[in-house]
């Protein structure tokens, strides 16, 4: 199986890759439009600001790439949130995959830190990604946007307001958390999505 | 929920785990990778790796075992130790650390905050403060605890949030290898003051101590080293133990 990490101006592309090379997959981390649309799946990970990284995606003609790809593309992170309509952070217009903007946390109480960071519930999972072991179980996060619940979400956590955890729509998977940090869990959702 | 964390911390010198008792008498505490290996297994929330090496060679050794760590293990880790400028940050980050904790360079130079948080983000900018109760105040020291600093902990964790840290980590030279608890009114008062997450460290001796960093310091997460090296108190009996006192730590 051909998996491709999609190489960008984002960080923590390498820990997706160890994570892969952990379930026995070797894949390749590239920019390259032909290896990228003949892979058998394709991750798109992230770590880093909205805007300035919609702009590099566009620059290079990334954006048209993803939203065209036509195999399972799991996004992770700001993954996620750039295959969303728009995104508050630096008011980005991203990828527009999934009809639902991305909005900042605004803290209720003192307790409510933002960035959301560290291990939180998933619940109501749902589709291919997940199986039914994954309900209730805890997965990692570091953001301080979120996407609101929408009819895409396929799993939910409550950080300051119930929010989505994980999005699908056809062939696109997305999470907000962090497979490939998610010690067990992760390595289960990784694997159900290789899967695919 | 959001999960209050568990941190086991593993001093690495020349690519072994060592760990001082008040900073001081080293005992030899294993392989790091294997060690932090089996801590995710007991289910550690993230794993802290401090270089106290001083020599460039150490420095590149400590390199190679980010890698290993990255490779290896899948939940998060920060690194610290010998990191004064953005392209330590860089290098370590590359290796694949998800956070750095700086302490003594960031004393120095706080501008480096600054720069950290800027080029990679507040959430892998961890401040490290290491300090002492002293007339009742909390001085704040420099290398390792050897260094009195004109700086107190409350100030310089304040300014430290003000420039960008993610996360302060704070650690009482006091309570350090005393095993009689963390120092939970300050923790208390760093957590009121403070829009950041704070970590507990220096002073777990049981795990009624863990359970008290979090209920009465109200700390996002408590750091140990010793007591889980040597095996005194485990991972996992201690995460069971936490739940059942009502503390909701991930399982």
């Amino acid at each position: 199986m051909k998996v491709v990490i999609i190489k960008y101006n984002a960080g923590n592309i390498y820990s997706v890759d160890y994570a892969l090379k952990r379930l026995g997959v070797e894949p390749v981390i590239t920019d390259d439009p032909k290896l990228i649309c003949s892979a058998d799946k394709v991750i798109f990970p992230g770590v880093g600001e909205a805007l300035s990284t919609m702009t590099y995606l566009k620059e290079r003609g990334l954006d048209a790439l993803i939203r065209g790809l036509k195999q399972p593309v799991l996004g992770i992170c700001l993954g996620m949130q750039l295959m969303c309509r728009f995104s508050e952070e630096g008011s980005a217009i991203c990828l527009g995959i999934f009809d639902t903007h991305v909005k900042r946390f605004i803290p209720d109480r003192h307790e409510d830190k933002v960035p959301h960071m560290g291990w939180n519930t998933l619940t109501d999972v749902k589709s291919c990604l997940f199986t039914a072991e994954q309900e209730d179980k805890f997965a990692y996060f570091v953001h301080s946007y979120y996407v609101p619940l929408n009819e895409y979400t396929i799993a939910t956590t409550d950080y300051i307001l119930p929010f989505s955890a994980a999005l699908h729509k056809d062939n696109f998977y997305a999470t907000q958390f962090h497979p490939e940090k998610s010690g067990d869990v992760g390595e289960q959702i990784l694997t159900n999505f290789l899967k695919l | 929920m959001l999960a209050k964390r568990i941190i086991p911390c593993l001093d690495v010198k020349d690519g072994k785990t060592v760990k001082g008792v008040n900073f001081v008498n080293f005992r030899d505490a294993g392989d790091p990778v294997e060690l932090g290996a089996q801590y995710s297994r007991q289910g550690a929330d993230e794993l802290v790796y401090l270089d106290i090496t001083a020599s460039h060679e150490g420095r590149k050794t400590f390199t190679e075992l980010v890698k290993k760590v990255a490779a290896n293990i899948s939940i998060p880790f920060t690194v610290g130790g010998g990191i004064n400028a953005l392209s330590d940050v860089d290098r370590l980050l590359a290796a694949g650390a998800d956070k750095v904790s700086i302490n003594s360079s960031a004393l120095r130079n706080p501008d480096l905050i600054e720069e950290i948080a800027k080029n990679f983000g507040s959430q892998v900018c961890v401040v490290a403060i290491d300090a002492n109760l002293e007339n009742g105040n909390w001085l704040c020291y420099l290398n390792g605890g050897r260094i009195p600093t004109d700086k107190f902990l409350f100030d310089w964790a304040k300014e430290a949030e003000s420039r960008g840290a993610g996360e302060i980590l704070f650690t009482s030279m006091t309570h350090d290898g005393v095993k009689e608890g963390y120092p939970n009114e300050a923790l208390a008062y760093l957590a009121d003051t403070l829009h950041i997450p704070v970590i507990a460290s220096g002073g777990a001796g049981e795990m009624s101590h863990f359970r008290d960093a979090f209920t009465l310091g109200k700390a996002d997460a408590a750091l140990a080293a010793s007591v889980f090296h040597f095996g005194e108190i485990g991972i996992s009996d201690l995460k069971k133990y936490l739940s059942e006192e009502g503390v909701n730590v991930r399982l």
